[in-house]
């Protein structure tokens, strides 16, 4: 049912959000952490900068991500620098433009969970000799185990599914950015419909199943 | 330098905290005073839960904090036990792992017996339940006994059964009066309910608006007409009493303290055994002759001290002296015009009730 190309562009895929969820459950808990803790005014732009990729068109982000990191660009010489090279039209790229337009979808759902816990729950546990990294693995991460869990199946399924900011940074090279979204555009180019339509009902029952799974186990994220 | 010593100063807007304490090394201490008096503030600062700016804070000798010096040991180092308000148990761990939680992180002292704090809360049957299936008074107890897990120099308590209906506190009472007889630590007890304090408390400090208002033993502070005044229906004295004999036949035990002696319901403790007593103001008349036929078992020769007038203006609160042991008498104003009451005065305190505390 599937070409060569289409499981290449697959296996990349699932590389791809595999990499970026765990990455960003990384970068996105200390992040959230501090927006659901802070009463620094600061907190209000960094959300709302947080929360750009939710609003804004892919292109845009892709647009400015690419300029950015392409050889005139302030990341680009950054990353030359360092002798990565440039990052347009690169798996790590695509890494990097998947980590920011992923990122609110991990943010959120995190920053809800531990807004949720009272901070007497924490008084107790330093009270009781826990010092601030023990409260957090003991009774922040036990406390938010719902809100890590839905914000790794929506941060994973999210990158699955983004079109717009790959093509930008990642253009359509196959085995290193040519992912699922951007096979299925190039055979519907090709008037292929047949395998567009494979690849599209994969992902569109990847998504649901990840969905269906996450408000099933709970209830209470309806909301994100 | 055994005790408690604090300075505790915070200036914020509309309410500002200026309090110096000094308390025992040993037995309970009770902060006292209506809401916004500045009890809880205090109890934080002590905690290490709010860092004030300029505050001090010594412990049997250990500095806890010294702004001056800019020493502030944080919470998880001060050997606290904290028991809140709101019994906070950990949703994600059962009872056991809870109780577990602050003594695994003291290093499991061998010191502290589990066995023995489970059976001082009576909370064995509760070692394998889920938090949220506890009731509030059971929750409570767990989180008392999960403070003394750990290993604590100084116990805290922030208004324990304030979230609790009647009956939830009179289950949880008993314990927290066992605690006060085995406690080896000192205890600071915040409370707006002086029945409570009376109950529980050693030593008093009455707090209103951020300051001390009066300090002292508890017998001491109040019995003082200044401060009973605004207890209302919960002014009391409070002494020490020594079981003299038990009559098994009117079932009665007979008290002695410094002021005569009590008749009160048959006791269990042997002869010898120290009570504390506990004697409301209104449940104490006065007389100026000696009652010849009167239901009332207690009497009592003392000599009036001095009155004052309660709000409302029908009645007033009197302070005589049994013996050298304060009592307070709440009469009427007019009871005492017709008595001729005045300080000097030879009286017979009449006393209708006394609660024995443990």
């Amino acid at each position: 049912m599937f070409s060569e190309a289409d499981w290449i562009a697959l296996r990349l895929t699932l590389q791809l959000a595999a990499i970026v969820t765990l990455l960003l459950l990384v970068l996105a808990t200390p992040l959230a952490w501090w927006l659901a803790r802070t009463r620094s005014w600061w907190s209000r732009p960094v959300a709302a900068l947080v929360a750009l990729p939710l609003v804004l068109p892919p292109t845009v982000l892709g647009f400015y991500l690419l300029v950015a990191l392409g050889p005139e660009g302030p990341l680009g010489r950054i990353t030359e620098a360092l002798g990565l090279g440039l990052l347009p039209f690169t798996f790590p790229g695509l890494v990097v433009a998947s980590l920011i337009y992923s990122l609110p979808f991990v943010v959120q759902p995190l920053r809800a969970a531990f807004e949720g816990i009272d901070e007497a729950t924490l008084e107790e546990a330093a009270a009781l000799g826990a010092g601030a990294l023990d409260r957090f693995f003991s009774v922040v991460l036990p406390l938010s185990r719902h809100g890590i869990a839905a914000g790794g199946v929506l941060g994973f399924v999210h990158t699955i599914g983004e079109f717009g900011v790959v093509l930008m940074i990642g253009g359509s090279i196959p085995g290193e950015t040519r992912v699922v979204s951007v096979q299925i555009y190039d055979h519907v180019e090709a008037f292929d419909y047949a395998q567009a339509h494979g690849l599209s009902a994969l992902l569109l029952a990847l998504s649901f199943g990840a969905l269906l799974l996450l408000y099933t186990l709970n209830p209470r994220l309806r909301s994100v | 330098m055994d005790g408690i010593r604090a300075r505790l100063i915070q200036v914020r807007p509309g309410f500002t905290l200026d309090v110096a304490l000094t308390l025992p090394g040993r037995g309970v201490s009770a902060l006292f005073g209506p809401s916004g008096s500045g009890k809880t503030s205090c109890l934080r600062a002590l905690a290490g839960l709010d860092r004030l700016p300029t505050a001090s804070v010594w412990v049997n000798g250990a500095c806890w904090q010294d702004s001056d010096a800019d020493v502030f040991v944080p919470v998880e180092r001060r050997r606290i036990g904290y028991v809140s308000q709101q019994a906070v148990l950990f949703p994600h761990l059962g009872v056991r792992a809870n109780l577990d939680y602050g003594w695994r992180r003291r290093g499991r002292p061998q010191s502290v017996r589990l066995d023995d704090i489970v059976a001082l809360l009576g909370i064995g049957h509760l070692l394998e339940r889920r938090p949220d299936t506890l009731s509030g008074g059971e929750r409570q107890r767990v989180a008392i006994a999960r403070a003394l897990l750990a290993d604590p120099q100084l116990l805290l308590m922030d208004e324990p059964l304030s979230a609790l209906d009647a009956a939830r506190k009179e289950e949880v009472l008993p314990y927290l009066e066992g605690l006060h007889a085995t406690l080896a630590i000192p205890a600071i007890y915040v409370s707006h309910a002086f029945d409570e304090v009376a109950r529980l408390a050693d030593h008093l400090v009455v707090l209103e608006h951020g300051r001390v208002r009066a300090a002292g033993p508890l017998p001491e502070v109040a019995a003082r007409l200044d401060i009973a005044g605004g207890f209302g229906d919960a002014a009391a004295v409070v002494f020490d009493a020594r079981v003299e004999a038990h009559d098994a036949a009117d079932h009665l035990t007979r008290l002695r303290f410094a002021g005569g002696t009590l008749d009160v319901p048959l006791r269990r403790e042997p002869v010898g055994a120290t009570l504390r007593c506990r004697v409301h103001a209104r449940d104490v008349s006065l007389t100026t002759q000696p009652p010849q036929a009167t239901s009332i078992l207690n009497v009592i020769a003392a000599v009036v001290v001095e009155r004052l007038d309660l709000p409302g203006g029908a009645q007033c609160l009197v302070r005589v002296d049994a013996g050298g042991t304060p009592l307070l008498a709440r009469i009427t104003a007019r009871s005492w015009r017709q008595l001729g009451l005045e300080p000097g005065r030879a009286v017979w305190a009449q006393v209708k009730a006394a609660a024995l505390l443990g």
